[in-house]
């Protein structure tokens, strides 16, 4: 399980460190395998802060992310963070900036072999990511020995998910992975995720998307300046959004069928019939706490002043 | 008709030859229409609207004819062009965040901007402070720098400055794209606001998020390979599409409700043809199923329904 436990990121800022920013504050929630778990948020919200801790790319300064029971902040030395990166890997938002355009693409593999597998001999080797392509509904002839430039955006993110498979991870940081990729190629890469996580893998899905977060995600999180503001069962939190932030969230999202004015006037119609004061109300001139609030079973809300606007 | 296009055709000049990235569009704006027009990367949807404002140096015009308010635009004369851009047909660019002078005051820009049209900026100052209070601007970021400025406020300002002049024709070139969704919201609302204000007469929104521009647009168009793949009112092209384009487009877009384990959506398979030597006939011919032999023959765009436009020998 990777579990993020209170974990608070402050960056420093300012022109000699003087000044601070908390890009996350208090973040509590977990990933456990064979789950997706989308952390929605728009830009600014600390969404890929998270991810990028869980991956030690940056520090954590308060709090901790245990992998498995192992605090990662405590990964010392080359040989332990091999052994971590061999259960935890990132793809990220532009396929392009993630490859050295000198080399052809291919190499994320064979640099994989070099440090992980340098006993495999070539032949096995080559049936092992030939396997792993297949996954990913790559043909091998396609994409072997090519430049970046030479293949596209849903080719290139679909490599760095076979890299990750022949690594054998149990946890993939998923950050906006998809936004970049056409249309009709987008939902591909998505039911890819899916399948990987039918094969077991715990994902963090980092997604300023609340339709491709609904469409895979069996947790969602909702993040809103450092803070989680709404967490919980996928459908529940779609269905019956509490905090003011979330439910502006919805109502901004474009939807076919619907116009932004009826869904905003379905949300209203529910919040007027709702009169009665629920444990998540605070009172006039309370602070907000950092714990969540239960709504109901696997369903989870920061608590919020009742006529607060967003 | 605020714009008619026929016949347009604008190439790209490469060293392996001619890239047909605009081949041969023909179709009309009405009046304080807002025409959505998606696409994905390559299907022409930058290039047409690019060869409404200004042909860069890579583009080479080859033919057709582009008519505003009955005036045929000159758009193979980047001289000539003058006098119809801004003042007549106008541009908020995909960039708006990065399309101001960073080293001007942005009141002095926008002055040395109309200037250069022979326009007296003492002439439109109120309107400009109007306009900018319109979109809750402090009138004070005429003051300002860019850089002082967040994306969203530079977004509406640019947006102000785009259609100061009152021009017939607006083209928004993914003005969203960059955008946060409650943000995208308020400057998608505000072009529909422009319209009905008649700042603008007719406007062209250019996205690659269909579902987005169903919420502002009175009719959509969908560009594929270059060419025009269908155009209907918005509610058309959601719920009742004939192109098998737009159909497996549509099925492709997971909807807020959609679960992966209750309905699984799949992509259309394959990629857009290179338009270096574009495959004969229709362009989507390798990626459709319902694809035949006649498919080797070019189907015309025709209107099938009232108002709904398809270039499809298949759509019914």
């Amino acid at each position: 399980m990777l579990k993020f436990d209170r974990v608070t990121k402050v960056y420093k800022v300012g022109a000699f460190g003087g000044g601070e920013f908390t890009a996350v504050r208090d973040a509590s929630f977990e990933v456990r395998p064979g789950e997706v778990v989308s952390l929605i948020g728009e830009s600014g919200s600390g969404k890929s802060t998270l991810g990028k801790m869980a991956l030690r790319i940056a520090s954590v300064s308060k709090g901790k992310i245990t992998c498995d029971g192992i605090d990662v902040s405590t990964l010392r030395g080359h040989r332990a963070l091999k052994d971590y990166y061999r259960k935890v890997q990132g793809v990220f938002q532009d396929p392009f900036s993630s490859y050295n355009p000198i080399f052809k693409a291919d190499r994320v593999f064979s640099m994989i072999r070099e440090e992980y597998y340098p006993e495999v001999s070539q032949s096995e080797w080559q049936d092992r990511v030939a396997e792993a392509l297949k996954v990913v509904r790559l043909d091998p002839n396609q994409v072997l020995g090519k430049y970046p430039h030479q293949l596209s955006g849903g080719q290139l993110q679909r490599m760095l998910l076979a890299r990750a498979l022949l690594l054998d991870i149990d946890y993939l940081v998923a950050d906006e992975v998809i936004s970049m990729l056409d249309a009709s190629t987008r939902i591909d890469v998505l039911n890819l995720l899916a399948d990987l996580k039918a094969r077991g893998m715990g994902i963090l899905f980092v997604t300023h998307d609340l339709a491709l977060g609904n469409y895979i995600s069996d947790q969602t999180v909702i993040l809103y300046k450092g803070e989680i503001v709404e967490r919980g069962v996928t459908e529940k939190v779609f269905s019956d959004p509490r905090h003011p932030y979330t439910k502006k969230l919805f109502a901004s999202v474009p939807q076919f069928h619907k116009k932004w004015e009826e869904v905003e006037a379905e949300l209203r119609a529910k919040e007027a019939a709702d009169t009665s004061t629920h444990p998540y109300h605070l009172e006039e001139g309370q602070e907000v706490p950092s714990e969540l609030v239960q709504v109901s079973e696997g369903h989870y809300v920061q608590p919020f002043h009742r006529r607060a606007a967003v | 008709m605020t714009l008619e296009v026929s016949d347009l055709r604008v190439y790209y000049r490469t060293l392996r030859g001619d890239v047909r990235a605009l081949d041969g569009p023909t179709f009309t704006v009405a009046d304080g229409e807002i025409m959505g027009l998606a696409g994905e990367s390559g299907s022409g949807k930058s290039t047409l609207s690019k060869s409404l404002i200004r042909l860069d140096g890579r583009m080479r015009y080859i033919g057709g004819s582009v008519t505003l308010d009955g005036d045929e635009m000159p758009i193979w004369d980047d001289r000539a062009m003058d006098e119809f851009r801004y003042k007549r047909v106008s541009i908020i660019p995909q960039y708006a965040m990065s399309a101001m002078n960073p080293t001007r005051k942005i009141g002095k820009m926008i002055a040395e901007l109309l200037e250069s049209r022979g326009v007296r900026f003492r002439d439109v100052r109120d309107e400009l402070h109007r306009r900018l209070e319109l979109v809750e601007l402090e009138r004070d970021v005429l003051d300002r720098y860019p850089l002082e400025l967040s994306g969203g406020m530079k977004q509406r300002t640019v947006m102000v400055i785009s259609t100061l002049l009152n021009p017939s024709l607006l083209i928004a070139d993914e003005v969203t794209s960059a955008l946060d969704v409650s943000t995208q919201r308020a400057v998608a609302e505000t072009l529909v606001e422009f319209r009905d204000r008649e700042f603008v007469k007719s406007m062209i929104v250019v996205t690659h998020d269909i579902s987005l521009v169903y919420q502002i647009a009175d009719t959509i168009m969908v560009m594929y390979g270059g060419r025009l793949a269908e155009k209907a009112s918005a509610k058309t092209i959601i719920e009742m599409p004939k192109h098998p384009y737009t159909k497996m487009l549509l099925d492709s877009l997971p909807e807020v409700g959609v679960k992966y384990e209750d309905k699984r959506l799949s992509g259309i398979p394959g990629s857009p043809p290179g338009l270096l030597n574009p495959p004969q006939g229709c362009r989507f011919r390798d990626r459709c199923p319902l694809a035949d032999k006649q498919c080797l023959e070019q189907p015309p765009f025709v209107e099938v329904e009232s108002d709904h436009h398809v270039a499809c020998w298949k759509a019914e």
